[in-house]
């Protein structure tokens, strides 16, 4: 099999891009590097133009501005068919006439490419479909037929492959399975993979870099690992997981830590982890990095956190945690997630509780909550 | 147990209460079906079989079984019967040469342009607010003797003093394409108008240039279309007797099977063999029609 894998990955890059369509800017102003070999993900909601960015990267739409190179050559001219990229629509786009096997081997023939149906054939393979190579799309079911479509992609060795949210149409169990064969084979052929999609655990599972985007920007980009322990906006720091947030202005700054002043609770953020040390700023802690105490307020120190009193207002099940929501008065509602290690919760709704978290778990935003008109 | 007896009982009373609902729907088409179809098509099939009578005048036939009549007429007629069928072929693929173009501009790229594409559709059908007879006619005064076209050819020179349109096999073709371009354009057009764009792009994403794009990929997905326009034209173009007719762009060398049809039963008064000239059309239409559904495979036309 390895030997056919002739084609290696290609950098992507993309300078200044912006995409107008008629009385609405899609993409704004988007600059993006993709070493080769990487395994990146664009992840973002639906509509804040992921489809938009992959139609440019293989050439589906030009760009109102801006340069797209692959491999260090400027293709921002050249028609689809020139260049060295293959795409896993969202929608599949298979063509109905044509058999699963033909399909696959579409892009083969038109390269002229020696023995198209045999490695079509591997190709199916590769996604477990080869006893279905005869049939019809249309007599596939949705996971079935997405699986044809990243074959067809794959089967061609792309410098590029551009994945739009492949495994949407999958059940929990098969995505899974796919999320692990789509990297192995990935790493197997080391091509560069953009992969799209709105399944934050999908992204951060996969890829080596994920770039959150938001309204046609990306608001953050880096290691899983980085994105999720720091957040630096209010959008990545919800859509990454959650985040319990508090605003506040600055009481006091020096060269290790950040202070705010929330409804009389001081919290705390190193300042190598704040985005911002002067007027009012947003500080935030994942629910898993919190704990709640009952009976007494556990001493604050220069290290930990502390706000309280507040009150248990819903306790919920989910298995491998119990996701805890606190009232505190003046200041809101904080999501604290407890292991669920088998000891049975003693709380009870309505139990007064405080809420601790270490000062080296928060983290510093640097944007501002917009202001919805309550006030908060 | 109950229950179980019971059931067949149901079903046995249901059934032909059904069936008799479904008989009453079904009662107006096969009254249309006899009065319009069987009749006249077994009236013509009898005709095609009279004999005339022994001493009789013009026009006098009586019953009679005599096959000996299509003998005849293709004896007669062979070359018009020819004619027909290769007019109608050039003609329908010239319809189909000038109406793909233009429905899949209609149907395809002029998609998100509702406007646009109205105005194109009703150009495509605006011939048919004006009568056909009165379209022909106004065609026979364009290539007349001495209209502007046959005047443009002769000054330059590419049609001698003594020759003329009329008459010629061009004219009539042209005729017979102009007549009946609109039922190519229209299935074509709502053909086209549901192709899937997405596909054409996943061609060209996989390397494919837009002509094996088109070749590929748009022209297999518009075979059915292709087919349905196909058989609207030719069906009606091998059995047309205006177009070619000497009153019209015709000239008796380009009497085309329905020219025949007519004059024998209109002006001959032979109706045998006008009635077996028609069964032999219909029957080698619904033959040709077979043939070329199945080779297309679209027979879920039928
Ligand atoms: N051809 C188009 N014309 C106008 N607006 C478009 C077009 N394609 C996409 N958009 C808009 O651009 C935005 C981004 O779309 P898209 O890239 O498809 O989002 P997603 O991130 O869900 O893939 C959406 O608001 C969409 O409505
Ligand atoms: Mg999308």
């Amino acid at each position: 099999m390895a030997a056919e894998f002739v084609a290696r990955g290609a950098d992507l890059e993309l300078v200044g891009i912006r995409k107008e369509f008629p009385g609405f800017v899609a993409i704004e102003d988007l600059d993006l590097k993709i070493p080769a070999g990487e395994f990146f993900a664009l992840l973002g909601p639906s509509g804040c133009g992921k489809t938009t960015t992959l139609r440019l990267v293989a050439g589906l739409d030009s760009p109102t501005k801006g340069k797209i190179l692959i491999g260090n050559k400027d293709v921002t001219a050249d028609k689809p068919h020139e260049r060295p990229v293959n795409t896993v629509f969202q929608n599949y786009a298979l063509f109905p006439h044509m058999s699963v096997v033909e399909n696959v081997a579409f892009g083969l023939k038109q390269r002229k490419v020696s023995d198209p149906m045999p490695k079509a054939v591997d190709a199916l393979k590769l996604v477990e479909l080869e006893h279905l190579a005869q049939r019809r799309p249309q007599q596939l079911s949705g996971g079935q037929q997405q699986r044809v479509a990243l074959a067809r992609a794959l089967v061609n060795r792309p410098s590029l492959l551009l994945l739009d949210e492949p495994l949407g149409a999958l059940d929990l169990k098969l995505r899974r399975q796919m999320q692990v064969e789509l990297k192995a084979i990935q790493m197997e052929v080391g091509l560069t993979f953009l992969h799209v999609t709105h399944d934050q655990e999908e992204a951060m599972d996969m890829a080596d870099t994920v770039a959150v985007m938001n309204k046609g920007r990306i608001e953050q980009m880096g290691a899983p690992e980085a994105l999720y322990e720091r957040p630096k906006t209010i959008f990545v720091s919800k859509f990454l997981g959650q985040s319990n947030l508090f605003v506040g202005d600055v009481a006091e700054s020096n060269a290790d830590s950040v202070s705010i002043n929330v409804a009389g609770n001081k919290i705390t953020v190193p300042t190598k982890r704040a985005e911002k040390t002067t007027g009012k700023i947003v500080i935030g802690v994942r629910p898993e990095k919190a704990t709640f105490h009952e009976d007494q307020a556990p001493e604050a120190s220069s290290g930990l956190n502390v706000i309280g009193p507040g009150k248990i207002i819903d306790i919920r099940f989910t298995g491998v945690s119990n996701q805890y929501l606190i009232e505190v008065p003046q200041i809101g509602n904080i999501t604290v997630f407890a292991q669920n290690v088998g000891k049975s919760p003693v709380t009870e709704l309505g139990a007064k509780v405080w809420v601790s978290w270490k000062v080296e778990h928060s983290f510093g935003l640097s944007d501002l909550p917009v202001d919805n008109g309550e006030g908060k | 147990m109950a229950t179980l007896a019971l059931k067949p009982q149901k079903l046995a009373t249901a059934q032909p209460k059904k069936s008799r609902i479904v008989l009453l729907l079904l009662l107006p088409g096969l009254i249309y079906l006899g009065l319009f179809f069987i009749t006249p098509f077994a009236a013509l099939i009898t005709t095609s079989l009279q004999q005339p009578v022994l001493g009789g005048g013009i026009g006098q036939y009586q019953p009679g079984l005599e096959f000996g009549n299509y003998a005849f007429v293709v004896g007669e007629y062979l070359e018009q019967i020819i004619r027909s069928f290769i007019y109608a072929t050039v003609a329908t693929l010239l319809a189909l040469a000038f109406s793909y173009p233009i429905a899949y501009f209609i149907g395809v790229k002029a998609r998100n342009y509702p406007i646009l594409q109205g105005l194109m559709l009703t150009l495509v059908i605006a011939p048919f607010f004006i009568s056909f007879l009165l379209r022909t006619f106004a065609w026979k005064e364009i290539f007349g003797q001495d209209s502007w076209v046959s005047n443009l050819l002769r000054d330059t020179g590419l049609m001698a003093d003594n020759e003329f349109l009329l008459g010629t096999p061009l004219v009539v073709i042209f005729g017979l394409t102009y007549n009946f371009i609109p039922f190519m354009t229209l299935p074509l057009y709502t053909n086209l108008e549901r192709l899937d764009t997405a596909l054409l792009e996943a061609g060209s994403d996989l390397y494919a240039k837009p002509a094996s794009t088109f070749w590929k990929v748009t022209f297999p997905l518009s075979i059915p279309g292709i087919t349905s326009g196909t058989l609207l034209t030719f069906i009606p173009i091998a059995g047309d007797y205006v177009t070619a007719s000497r009153s019209f762009l015709g000239s008796p060398n380009t009497a085309m099977l329905g020219n025949v049809i007519e004059s024998n039963f209109l002006r001959i008064q032979d109706y045998p063999s006008a009635a077996a000239l028609s069964v032999m059309l219909m029957a080698a239409i619904v033959v040709l029609v077979s043939i070329y559904i199945r080779r297309t495979g679209t027979e879920d036309l039928l």
